[in-house]
């Protein structure tokens, strides 16, 4: 969920509390003040009954409030001697309504001429049913008008306080730490996004830094690993060539010297990422791919001939590049040398050009390969083979660098794509 | 024939040092740009060996100097550095081959033996071994005048084990040399020894006084009968 409809949502809900509790509140408060004010007026007309029947005895006629708000009734003092002014509801026929309405009633006693009377006084009340209800029907709008406010607040005013976040998170989204290029930060006035901004900044040009630094790494280490190779291979060649040593030995040797070969190549493999990776590749030129890719089958048919593979081409389509050949070469070179090692013997691997792709596919006993893993360094799929787990990492490289798309699919054969479109 | 390495690193250089006097070459050292100097201005050499990464002033300081002498000696950089640009302005500067470490004394051999015949022996390119007689310009092996029916690899691999006669030669400078570099699976060797299998039979079918001997799963050595 949205930052933006979160506080939407916590709005909307501590609205209704506060609303609910502040219409409670309001409403007791409110009656409160009405019964107040109706008692207050019931007595004021107790006293006005009280003085009128001083002056006319026909007052004390009203026994039932047929025709008026007030009944007095002729009673005992034992009776009324405990009787203070009390107040209370009660309903009464309202003809206007056709219903029986509250009313407020005040009873109360008094004295005249030596005789106790009993005073009612009625006056019509509020109804609280249709009170609740217009409350609660305000209380409502009164809701839904703060819920569109916040809305409102939230979509223009808050979205705009939150523009400089919303723009760094979208360059973060962007930022490729292979680019090697800081992201551009919004100006703000805002203290905590300002803040925002220089840590992040911070943080991805220290990555930007770290990045670099290792590739360099990669390389310079490559690089001084070259001449000590170089020597040790040398000179186990020339100790091979003094002919005195025995079977065993030479066995030994030319193990050493496998192993110390598959280094060079490792350390080559390593070099030529970094290479990529430090955007050595210069050099480019307007590239034939199909000729390429046919040219590199070519080259290796001694190999699949050997391995009784065939290598079947077909093409229906022309692709042009515009790259650094050294590096489309070794693309297309570990991808068919790839299919070459891993396919089942006395198969066919078929490598079509068509609609701006490049496909190589072989069959293999092998199931789906890990298509997270595949292109990662040092991926492996039988360990014992030496491999350097390398090549598809390269082509990979190549091809991001280029902006080409290389995918994998398995669909019975094991299927590689690059993709010029 | 007369070689100069110039090479800082001492192992490196006693490495090739000792490599080339196996052919009996002449080979004079040096490990820095004066030194260096000094024996190019006393002595014309067939080949320079020059490694372009020297303390000081760099191995290409030195090719730029040779050119501006008009020296005519064969150069060949050597490099750990691998890298494309150094190769190309390497060529550019007029030397004749670039060859990155770490290499094979094979290798080695045979580009030098390259730069002797493009040098020397202009019209003459001929290895001739017993029987056997490679002719390089046409890439054809003839025995006496009957010409040895080889395919293209096969004659590759001849031409290569011949250049280093009576060495031997690691069969992954052999792939390396024959196929290109990117035949770098170890699984690849049994398709060599095929190849090296078919050439055993054609050598022997024909009686060339030639045989390619296999040593201990390093490499493959040529030998005369």
């Amino acid at each position: 969920m949205k930052l933006l409809n979160y506080t939407t949502k916590y709005f909307a809900a501590i609205l209704l509390f506060a609303l609910l509790l502040f219409t409670v509140i309001f409403y007791f408060q409110m009656l409160d003040e009405i019964y107040d004010s109706l008692d207050d007026g019931l007595e004021n007309q107790k006293i006005l009954v009280i003085n009128r029947a001083k002056k006319d005895p026909s007052v004390f006629n009203k026994t039932s409030f047929k025709d008026g708000y007030y009944t007095i009734h002729p009673t005992t003092y034992s009776e009324i001697k405990n009787v203070k002014d009390s107040y209370r509801d009660t309903l009464m026929y309202m003809l206007n309504e056709k219903d029986y309405e509250p009313v407020r009633l005040l009873e109360s006693a008094f004295r005249q001429d030596g005789k106790y009377y009993k005073l009612k006084v009625i006056t019509s009340m509020v109804e609280e049913d249709d009170l609740i209800e217009d409350l609660l029907y305000s209380i409502l709008w009164l809701y839904i008008g703060l819920v569109a406010g916040v809305l409102f607040l939230n979509n223009w005013v808050l979205k705009r306080l939150w523009r400089p976040f919303y723009s760094l998170l979208n360059n973060l989204k962007n930022f490729n730490i292979e680019k090697e290029q800081s992201i551009e930060l919004e100006n703000t006035n805002i203290e905590e996004f300002k803040l925002l901004n220089l840590q992040v900044e911070k943080l991805l040009q220290k990555s930007i830094d770290s990045f670099k630094a290792q590739k360099q790494f990669i390389e310079n280490a490559s690089h001084e690993l070259q001449t000590p190779l170089a020597i040790s291979i040398n000179k186990l060649e020339l100790l091979a060539e003094k002919e005195e040593l025995s079977s065993n030995n030479m066995t030994l040797l030319a193990s050493v010297l496998e192993n110390l070969e598959r280094m060079t190549r490792l350390n080559h493999a390593l070099l030529l990422l970094s290479k990529i990776d430090n955007k050595q590749f210069v050099e480019e030129e307007n590239l034939n791919i199909v000729q390429l890719v046919t040219q590199i089958a070519n080259d290796f048919s001694d190999f699949a001939n050997h391995k009784n593979i065939e290598i079947s081409i077909s093409s229906d389509d022309t692709i042009q590049k515009y790259m650094n050949k050294d590096l489309a070469i070794i693309l297309f070179t570990n991808l068919i040398k790839n299919a070459i090692i891993h396919t089942s013997l006395n198969s066919i691997i078929t490598i079509k050009i068509h609609n701006q792709k490049v496909s190589i596919e072989n069959e293999s006993e092998t199931s789906k390969l890990d298509d997270q893993q595949l292109f990662s360094r040092f991926y492996k799929v039988n360990p014992h083979k030496s491999s350097t787990g390398l090549g598809l990492a390269i082509s990979k490289a190549i091809a991001d660098k280029y902006e080409l798309e290389l995918i994998y699919i398995y669909d019975r054969y094991h299927i590689f794509i690059v993709n010029f479109q | 024939m007369k070689v100069l390495i110039i090479e800082d690193e001492q192992e490196m250089l006693q490495n090739m040092k000792q490599t080339l006097e196996k052919e009996d070459y002449l080979v004079e050292t040096a490990t820095d740009y004066d030194s260096a100097f000094l024996k190019i201005g006393v002595y014309d050499y067939d080949c320079i060996l020059l490694d372009i990464s020297l303390p000081g002033k760099s191995g290409l300081e030195i090719l730029k100097e040779l050119k501006k002498r008009e020296v005519s000696d064969g150069v060949i950089i050597v490099s750990a550095k691998n890298s494309l640009d150094d190769k190309l302005e390497g060529l550019h500067l007029g030397a004749d081959d670039y060859l990155p470490k770490p290499f094979h004394m094979a290798e080695l051999n045979a580009r030098i033996k390259a730069i002797f015949r493009r040098r020397n022996l202009k019209g003459d390119t001929l290895i001739k071994i017993e029987n056997l007689n490679i002719d390089i310009e046409n890439r054809i092996a003839l025995i006496e005048d009957e010409a040895l029916l080889l395919n293209r690899k096969e004659f590759d691999i001849l031409f290569y084990l011949a250049s280093n006669k009576n060495r031997l030669v690691n069969k992954t400078a052999l792939a390396e040399h024959v196929w290109g570099d990117h035949i770098d699976q170890t699984d690849s060797f049994d398709f060599i020894y095929s190849q090296i299998k078919n050439l055993r039979k054609k050598l022997k079918d024909h009686n060339v006084q030639v045989e390619v001997k296999a040593i201990y799963g390093i490499g493959y050595k040529l030998v005369s009968l």
